[in-house]
């Protein structure tokens, strides 16, 4: 396993506040890494800054030893680094099919002038095979031809990562992706999850749910009040004592 | 084949219209013709999110170069229509640098500034633009034989067709976009361009590129209205005639293809036969004022969405359409 993804000294200011502090870790290739801390710990920001959704204030986040930091989301997207939205951002007006579609805009690049020609159909089925791929994946496939909107929430948070994985990328970000599923559901996604490790896609993973981060992770970054507090395996993290005391004081002032 | 059979009818009715028309209703019917166009191309605008209000004097753009590039380099007609076009598309690609920095509201008044600071540039510049009293004597459509029809372009039913098969190509092309990949990573932008970013869209090149195509349209649109009327000037290509343009696609309904096109022929037929004939042409865009609120208010989904429901009531078992827009 060899450093693949690496952040180096990130560091966002909003005004000021700051909301990550110089944070650095390295994702292995191949991994599955936690992204861990209370509520306002700096994660999606951090998340933000590798998407290139924000420019960082400070500091490189390196792609096989490129720094992406500072390109817009749709180059690093191209560079193989694939996020979801915490909160379920889909296109709602459409269909779930419709949605993994988009999710095929890199594999299968859409031509304008080969699409009035008619010249794009074997790109056309492609497309529709592997976002049908993507769907099946994710156990959406029964729900193919429904609005978005009409969805349920745990479908919703599956169509999310459908779309990514539609994509083919190298790393998925993954923000609070069990939020809204239930325990069943949870258990399902997590073994997609170790699927897609299998298949040597890369994870990285900010979620609430201990259990089932602890459950899947190999390596978990634990982060509060934006710095870094502490990196290790599920069984190091889940003792250490200035993680359980950042959960314990965040769970006081955030409750 | 009975949807092959309706499409023989409409264009049977299309051929047959203009003979049942006076001089003067042919005359307008042509002016529908390009119009239908003018709206359609507005649509594909609308496709990703922004309304612009500059589409109007994009279509003049289409009509000035097409007029000059006659007049002063004697490029042939037809030809020329098709430059002013691309003319029309290289300006909105130009435009689309400061405007795309704007979205929404802002995008709405920029593109409205973008558009009234070409119309000072015709009226100031007298050369090679003519100034407030715009280009007069432009060549007219040379005419041309088919073997069964001969076009003479001084009736305008012979141009009626002329313009009739020009504007149906055009909406062909444009319905192959929209019902493309293209068309599906439009309505993506529209409707969450974080997401489609993040599938690795850009979203800034697909924003121009949907301004680009829909202002190529609007200057053929232009282009063809020039060499019909033979005059044109900046007045021509006010801000009047673009709220005609939101009220065509508003009435209509921007979710479907054919809601504007809707929208344009029914206020037309509406104006010129109800208006003309009450002698209350001069109250036009009080009536259309007055349409729009209405239709805002009691039919915020466009005419399209009445035909939606005839539609759908007539064919009930099949599968239910999807509105992808508003
Ligand atoms: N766009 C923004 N502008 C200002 N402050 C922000 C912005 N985004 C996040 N913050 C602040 O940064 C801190 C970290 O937020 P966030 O990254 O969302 O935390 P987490 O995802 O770990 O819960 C919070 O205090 C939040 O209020
Ligand atoms: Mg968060």
């Amino acid at each position: 396993m060899t450093d693949f993804l690496e952040v180096k000294d990130l560091t966002m200011r909003f005004g000021g506040l700051t909301a990550v502090d110089s944070l650095s870790f390295k994702v292995a290739h191949g991994s599955i890494h936690g992204l861990i801390g209370p509520n306002g710990a700096g994660k999606t920001t951090t998340f933000n800054m590798i998407s290139g959704f924000y420019k960082p204030t400070e500091g490189q986040v390196l792609l096989r030893g490129e720094d992406i930091s500072g390109l817009q989301m749709h180059e690093v997207a191209r560079r193989g680094v694939v996020r979801t939205f915490q909160h379920s951002t889909l296109f709602a007006e459409l269909t779930v099919l419709e949605n993994a579609l988009v999710g095929t805009h890199m594999p299968f690049r859409p031509n304008i002038f080969a699409a009035i020609i008619g010249w794009d159909r074997e790109d056309r089925s492609g497309a529709e095979a592997r976002a049908k791929e993507a769907l099946e994946f994710f156990g959406l496939d029964h729900v193919m031809q429904e609005r978005v909107g009409d969805l349920s929430h745990g479908h919703q948070r599956a169509l999310g990562m459908a779309v990514a994985y539609a994509s083919h990328p190298d790393v998925i970000l993954l923000d609070e992706p069990f939020t809204g599923m239930n325990p069943e559901e949870t258990r399902q996604m997590m073994d997609l999850m170790e699927r897609l490790k299998a298949d040597g896609i890369t994870i990285l993973i900010v979620e609430h749910d201990m259990q089932a981060i602890m459950g899947l992770c190999d390596t978990i970054t634990c982060m509060s009040f934006g710095k870094f507090l502490a990196e290790g395996g599920p069984q190091e993290i889940r003792n250490h004592p200035a993680v359980i005391e950042a959960y314990l004081g965040g769970a006081r002032h955030v409750a | 084949m009975p949807k092959f059979l309706i499409w023989v009818a409409v264009l049977a009715a299309l051929i047959a219209l203009p003979h049942g028309l006076s001089f003067s209703q042919q005359e307008i019917l042509v002016f529908l013709t390009i119009n239908v166009l003018l709206v359609a191309s507005y649509r594909l605008l609308t496709l990703t999110g922004e309304w612009s209000l500059a589409h109007v004097v994009i279509m003049g753009v289409g009509a000035y170069s097409s007029a000059l590039l006659t007049k002063k380099l004697g490029v042939y007609v037809p030809v020329s229509m098709l430059l002013g076009g691309v003319v029309a598309a290289l300006i909105a690609v130009l435009l689309s640098f400061p405007l795309f920095r704007m979205k929404g509201f802002y995008f709405l008044i920029g593109s409205f500034a973008a558009g009234e600071i070409i119309r000072l540039l015709w009226k100031r510049f007298r050369d090679p633009f003519g100034g407030a009293k715009g280009i007069k004597g432009i060549d007219p459509m040379p005419d041309f034989s088919i073997g069964f029809y001969q076009f003479d372009f001084f009736e305008p039913t012979s141009y009626y067709y002329f313009a009739g098969v020009i504007v149906a190509f055009c909406l062909w092309i444009l319905w192959r976009i929209e019902k493309s990949p293209v068309g599906l990573t439009f309505h993506a932008v529209h409707w969450q361009d974080k997401l489609a970013q993040a599938s690795g869209v850009n979203v800034r090149a697909y924003r121009t590129l949907a301004f680009a195509i829909a202002s190529g349209f609007a200057g053929i649109s232009g282009a063809l209205l020039a060499h019909y009327v033979g005059t044109i000037n900046p007045n021509a290509f006010d801000i009047d005639l673009m709220v005609f343009v939101l009220t065509w696609a508003i009435v209509g309904g921007t979710a479907t293809f054919y809601g504007p096109i809707l929208g344009c022929v029914v206020l037309t037929v509406l104006n010129e036969i109800v208006l003309r004939e009450l002698g209350l042409e001069q109250m036009r865009p009080l009536v259309y004022g007055a349409i729009m609120i209405l239709s805002i208010l009691f039919l915020p989904n466009g005419l399209e969405s009445i035909v939606q429901k005839l539609t759908k009531r007539r064919a009930a078992k099949s599968a239910p359409e999807r509105s992808p827009a508003e």
